[in-house]
């Protein structure tokens, strides 16, 4: 089902968590609510489950309108940051929950409940307690239980925010692969923006209760329409009003053309990509990403001198009212 | 309550480690848990265990038979059949509406939160006897609904109203006092998420709060229990003290104390006791076992 959100606001006291937002979420996809902590994104999606009520707008879901539904009635399944589990319940009736209080037949719910728990790979913990399972282990329970309703849409609301570095990359490519499987409507939120990168096919940035920019993870990285977007979506050089990526710094044998001196500061390691910290000479500070086997044939050390190229340096026209911020939560 | 995370659970020391050095320094540790532990026994035993167990021993001492007697009289049957059928009334409706003051306080969002708040504690503030007398001035003969209440026949004071009303009031406190820090705890997610799973507001209630706040609710209604069977100040003054009639066990033991009947008094006083330590020892072994299962 699309869902619709049109033209929300939402203020908790004085705090404008949502001003005048909009955002369409095409039937079938998996979309990200991207940005930092206080920039309205669980907000918004606790507004489209019905969790919370916004001030003004609509919210739409399969072109039916569900601004004043209360949530139970919205057809959405959600999972919470810190599972939210029941947890005087065994794991298969956490899962049972949904379709218990719908009051659906027994074997119906026994059906589904282990086809479920197969889905999410808990078939053999169906009769633990939640205080028994491990974050990763909690938070398939929590979906399965999103999904035994049979939603007809899926939030999550940070729902791998709690969860060690290790078993989130699992996680994450597990929840990409069950989207591909089963094809729910997916929206989740998140601030980490290799994450959303990963896992979506859009991603609407959002900042101080606003929508940045809406579009494809590629699109994002390639056309930010803005500096935070284009700051918040992988590391940037800021060059007085330009902005360049790390890996557009060329480093170049020879001077001439738009080239600089640099001095290198510092060579990190991190793999298969090596960031050298230079120091321009008009004093300002940048970096430059190069491959491993490029950083090895130019054999960069510290307290270097090297030559590099600055192209392509993005100029973001300033937006209005920009240096009066409405709201900065974050 | 008991939100500890499984995991943290005290990592082995290894032998030789606790072995070796650090003798002296575990040697102090131990000597000062011990000192501890003995200060706190001993006062203990000054306030609490030494005067109940002289009750049990003084009420012994003539031997069983005579206790048998004492208890057997009409009017100790009368009071503690009274006391229970007191506590039978008061105790539910203080576990309800304890329960909905409790959602109201942690979950609701209205004016005078702050003013309930107040006025559920007021009884754990008050002396009983000012209870006693402020219900006996709205519901005496002379008193605020006196009146009304005589031209239909109806007796609060000097009779069982009165009493479970006495006793519904100071024992008012408890059930949301024990309940609101464990809603606290709860937090409203698991609420929502049995809301965005299709349960209406009384299905979430009674299979997702009442299930998850239960160890806080039963405390409540010990403590509950235990000061309802225990209250003296404002049913002595609501109800007269009329043997055989409007006498509560602790009313009881006071008029057999009072009347050098020692015998009669320890008895009724040791029932009290027991009666007590019974529900104690109940909601303690009934805890435990349901703990052990959920939060291991």
């Amino acid at each position: 089902m699309a869902i619709e959100a049109r033209n929300i606001s939402k203020r908790f006291g004085t705090f404008v968590a949502l001003d005048d937002v909009s955002v369409t979420v095409k039937d079938g996809s998996l979309t990200a609510l991207l940005g930092p902590s206080g920039s309205g994104k669980s907000t918004l999606l606790r507004v489209i489950a019905g969790l919370e009520t916004p001030d003004g707008g609509r919210v739409l879901i399969g072109g039916q309108e569900m601004t004043d539904a209360p949530a139970r009635n919205r057809g959405v399944g959600f999972v919470f940051q810190h599972y939210a589990a029941f947890k005087h319940m065994t794991v298969h009736d956490n899962v049972a929950f949904g379709l218990k209080v719908r009051r659906r037949p027994k074997a119906e719910i026994e059906e589904r409940v282990s086809e479920l728990l197969k889905l999410v790979r808990l078939d053999g913990l169906s009769g633990r307690y939640p205080s028994q399972l491990s974050g990763g282990q909690l938070q398939r329970m929590a979906l399965a239980r999103a999904l035994a309703v049979r939603p007809q849409v899926l939030l999550l609301d940070e729902p791998f925010g709690a969860l060690d570095v290790q078993v989130r990359a699992e996680l994450r490519g597990w929840l990409r692969r069950l989207h591909d499987e089963i094809h729910v409507t997916t929206i989740f939120v998140t601030h980490d923006q290799e994450e959303a990168m990963e896992v979506a096919e859009q991603i609407v940035v959002m900042n101080s209760g606003r929508v940045e920019q809406t579009g494809s993870p590629r699109e994002l990285y390639e056309n930010p329409s803005s500096e935070f977007v284009m700051s918040f979506i992988g590391p940037v050089n800021r060059i007085g009003n330009a902005y360049l990526r790390p890996h557009d710094v060329q480093i170049v044998p020879e001077y001439g053309g738009n080239t600089t001196e640099a001095l290198v500061k510092r060579v990190v390691h991190l793999g298969f990509e090596v960031r050298v910290e230079l120091t321009l000479p008009d004093g300002r500070e940048i970096s430059a990403q190069v491959t491993r086997a490029s950083a090895h044939e130019l054999e960069l050390e510290e307290g270097q001198i090297l030559t590099v190229r600055l192209p392509s340096a993005r100029v973001f026209e300033p937006a209005p009212g920009s240096d009066a911020p409405v709201a900065s939560g974050a | 309550m008991s939100a500890s995370a499984p995991h943290l659970q005290r990592p082995a020391v290894p032998l030789a480690l606790a072995r070796s050095g650090k003798e002296t320094g575990r040697r102090a540790a131990r000597a000062r848990r011990l000192g501890l532990r003995s200060v706190a026994l001993g006062y203990l035993a000054v306030l609490l265990i030494g005067p109940v167990a002289m009750i049990f021993y003084r009420t012994f001492e003539h031997g069983v038979g005579a206790v048998w007697t004492a208890l057997m009289a009409p009017n100790a049957q009368h009071a503690f059949w009274l006391s229970l059928e007191i506590a039978a009334i008061a105790v539910p409706l203080n576990t309800v509406f304890g329960i909905g003051a409790a959602l109201l306080l942690e979950r609701g969002r209205f004016r005078g939160r702050a003013v309930l708040g107040l006025l559920i504690d007021l009884p754990f503030a008050i002396s009983p006897v000012v209870v006693g007398l402020t219900l006996v001035l709205v519901y005496g003969k002379t008193g605020w609904l006196g009146g009304w209440l005589t031209e239909n026949g109806i007796q609060v004071i000097f009779s069982v109203p009165g009493m479970v009303l006495a006793t519904a009031v100071v024992s008012l406190p408890f059930v949301a006092r024990e309940t609101m820090p464990v809603l606290r705890e709860l937090g409203t997610d698991s609420e929502q998420a049995a809301a965005t799973l299709g349960a209406g507001p009384w299905q979430t209630f009674w299979r997702v709060t009442l299930p998850a706040i239960r160890w806080g609710v039963v405390y409540g209604v010990v403590l509950t229990t235990a000061r309802a069977l225990g209250e003296f100040g404002a049913v002595s003054i609501v109800s007269g003290r009329i043997e055989g009639q409007t006498q509560t066990l602790p009313l009881y033991v006071q008029d057999r104390f009072e009347n050098f009947d020692s015998t009669g008094a320890y008895a009724a006083a040791v029932v009290l006791a027991l009666l007590a330590f019974t529900t104690l020892v109940a909601m303690n072994l009934l805890t435990r076992r349901a703990r052990a299962r959920e939060a291991v």
